[in-house]
């Protein structure tokens, strides 16, 4: 393991306590599927998982053919609070610019859902979760889970809401990889699919990246191998360093360099100390603390190590065209031109095993300096582009617009 | 001329009421059956794309600019950013019944394989192209002893995208070479209208300003 030492810390204590987080992960401040021992989830670890709970959010109404629901994948850190006041945080919902009335994903037109993954920790089971068996948190005991694992909880969630068949199945960065192992694992349930700043497979540089996060994690003393609910401490102190790298990653440098460059923070002169000099460090260090106090540590290490694992193509001989073969679902791909962590090149490599495959496929490369995180942003061409698709889906599977709901 | 003899009897295309649709778009889609798969290579903002889809085909699409692939795809088109001289490789055999290159031809860097790879991935092939034989050009070189430029090619001889000019002649030498079959021909004046079909190859060579071809595979020769 390696120790993280001599930082004079970086992240401050939590203002928000554990408690009210782990209320979240059993009690979520929103809708909630059960699904008993009776109806366990098969994972690909190759344990069964029951009984389990799906926290979700809906928005919209579901039309009377059941034809307009629009599944929502949330990325890394999100939940299912896309466009709701979130209940830990007090902050908007984080995708309040792309969802909502008169938004590209339209509320006044779309039934849009959204859950919580598996492994999550805003209400779905994860290991933040009670383990039925022990009466305590799940922690480390938790099994392994993948991202094929969440798609197939999500579907058992569809089947419970009776919906067979999605308008559109959409996210980014993980979000994005759930929507395309939900079109390569149920095509006949996914109309269309915008996939946006991800991949078929995590790529070496990103696995490299979630072993940092998870090392500074592990490196902290206050994370008792899994088991700080039990020790009554937080490993606030690593999972801030953890977010401080990847919030890196979802930036560009040219992004830092626009917002902050060489700028100091609240002084005219270097101190000559290690505190937070550079405009730079503050943000990160804010980004860090106001993390640990929505986010749990192990769940962040199960939700990297499922992304790590992700590879469709691994899944078919290696040979991605082979994942979409016959495919009717039409797909909308989209990267951004500054993202360094799932560059325009992946993207690439999709479209052109989708064009084999004989898909219907759209793909636009956005440009802005903003990095990965772009697509969380107000970009406005991306919202033109992924307003188009949903309509020209919606039209050609006979949605008739806002009255049909 | 036989082939000429095979060529579409023209007058209703342009004639009919089909607002602003250009008139070698209008041709083009004269000639794709209803209910195919097509892809446009090079399909610009997607006006072609459009009037196909207005027509109940499935159309697909290829642009190399980046503006234009998204205005494409904000028109709810299905439309990738790519190179036709790259990115065809990439699509399998049989994948279209008609691929489309429209004005492009011109600006690819290696025209012959970019020809065989429209025949290899769509049974038929559309091509239009300008006419470098077109009597204007001529002159120009002739007379004026510069690189000419005419209304639809504007562009100095220093900036333009366009690499690989050939006269109506020169593209159905190659079609010979590479054994394509023409199925039909075309010959645009300035304007976009038809020449009259039974009129001899020089003539279309010196009069029309661009010409259009549907394409086929020539049976292999055992």
């Amino acid at each position: 393991m390696v120790k993280v030492q001599s930082v004079p810390s970086p992240v401050t204590s939590p203002a928000i306590h554990a408690d009210e987080r782990l209320q979240e992960a059993d009690h979520p401040s929103s809708k909630v599927a059960l699904f008993g021992a009776d109806q366990p989830l098969p994972l690909d670890c190759g344990i069964d998982l029951a009984p389990f709970q799906i926290a979700y959010q809906t928005y919209g109404e579901l039309d009377a053919h059941r034809s307009n629901a629009i599944l929502v994948c949330h990325a890394l850190t999100g939940d299912q609070h896309v466009a709701n006041v979130h209940p830990v945080t007090g902050k908007p919902g984080w995708w309040e610019t792309m969802v909502g009335p008169g938004r590209p994903l339209d509320t006044e037109t779309y039934f849009i859902i959204c859950p919580n993954v598996i492994g999550g920790c805003m209400g779905s089971t994860g290991p933040a979760s009670t383990n039925p068996a022990t009466g305590k948190v799940w922690g480390l005991d938790f099994p392994i889970i993948t991202i094929p694992d969440m798609v197939r909880a999500q579907a058992m969630l569809l089947d419970r809401l009776g919906i067979e068949t999605l308008l559109c199945v959409t996210g980014g960065s993980m979000g994005g990889m759930q929507a395309l192992q939900w079109t390569a694992a149920f095509p006949k349930r996914v109309f269309s699919t915008l996939a946006i700043a991800c991949s078929t497979r995590h790529s070496a540089q990103n696995i490299a990246f979630h072993e940092l996060g998870r090392q500074a994690v592990m490196a902290d003393p206050d994370w008792h191998g899994g088991r700080y609910f039990e020790e009554g401490t937080q490993p606030h102190r690593g999972l801030g360093v953890a977010r401080m790298a990847g919030h890196i990653t979802y930036l560009s440098d040219a992004a830092l360099h626009r917002k902050f460059g060489r700028r100091m923070q609240d002084r005219d002169l270097p101190t000559f100390s290690f505190d937070a000099d550079f405009q730079v460090e503050s943000y990160l260090r804010y980004q860090g603390s106001s993390f640990v106090e929505r986010f749990d540590a192990n769940s962040y290490l199960y939700l990297t190590r499922a992304m790590d694992y992700f590879d469709i193509a691994a899944d078919h001989d290696g040979v991605l065209a082979r994942a979409f073969r016959g495919i009717q679902t039409r797909f909308c791909v989209v990267s951004f031109t500054s993202d360094w962590l799932f560059p325009t090149s992946e993207s690439r490599a999709l479209v052109h095993a989708l064009n084999a495959s004989g898909a219907r496929v759209s793909f636009a490369e956005i440009e802005t300096d903003r990095g990965h995180d772009a697509f969380l942003l107000d970009v406005p061409e991306f919202f033109d582009i992924s307003r188009a698709f949903l309509q020209s889906a919606g039209t050609a599977r006979g949605l008739t617009g806002r009255n049909s709901a | 001329m036989t082939l000429q003899q095979q060529t579409l009897q023209l007058g209703p295309v342009v004639d009919r009421d089909t607002g602003h649709f250009r008139g070698d778009h209008l041709l083009v889609a004269e000639m794709v059956e209803r209910g195919s798969k097509v892809l446009d290579v090079g399909c610009g903002d997607g006006d072609l794309l459009q009037l196909l889809e207005s027509r109940g085909i499935d159309g697909r699409g290829i642009e190399l600019s980046r503006e234009g692939v998204n205005r494409c795809v904000a028109k709810g088109l299905a439309v990738v950013q790519g190179d036709a001289d790259t990115d065809l490789v990439n699509y399998p055999d049989d994948a279209f019944d008609y691929v489309i290159l429209s004005q492009t031809l011109q600006a690819t860097r290696q025209p012959k394989a970019v020809l065989e790879n429209l025949l290899r991935i769509g049974r038929r092939a559309i091509v239009s192209f300008p006419n470098f034989g077109f009597w204007k050009m001529r002159l120009q070189l002739l007379i004026g002893g510069h690189m000419p430029r005419t209304e639809n090619l504007p562009a100095t001889w220093y900036d333009t995208p366009n690499i690989h000019f050939c006269t109506i002649k020169d593209f159905v030498q190659l079609c010979g070479e590479i054994n394509v079959k023409m199925e039909r021909a075309i010959a645009l004046d300035l304007y976009g209208r038809p020449l009259r079909v039974n009129l001899p190859w020089w003539f279309w060579n010196m009069f029309g300003e661009q010409g259009v071809f549907l394409l086929s595979r020539a049976e292999k020769s055992r």
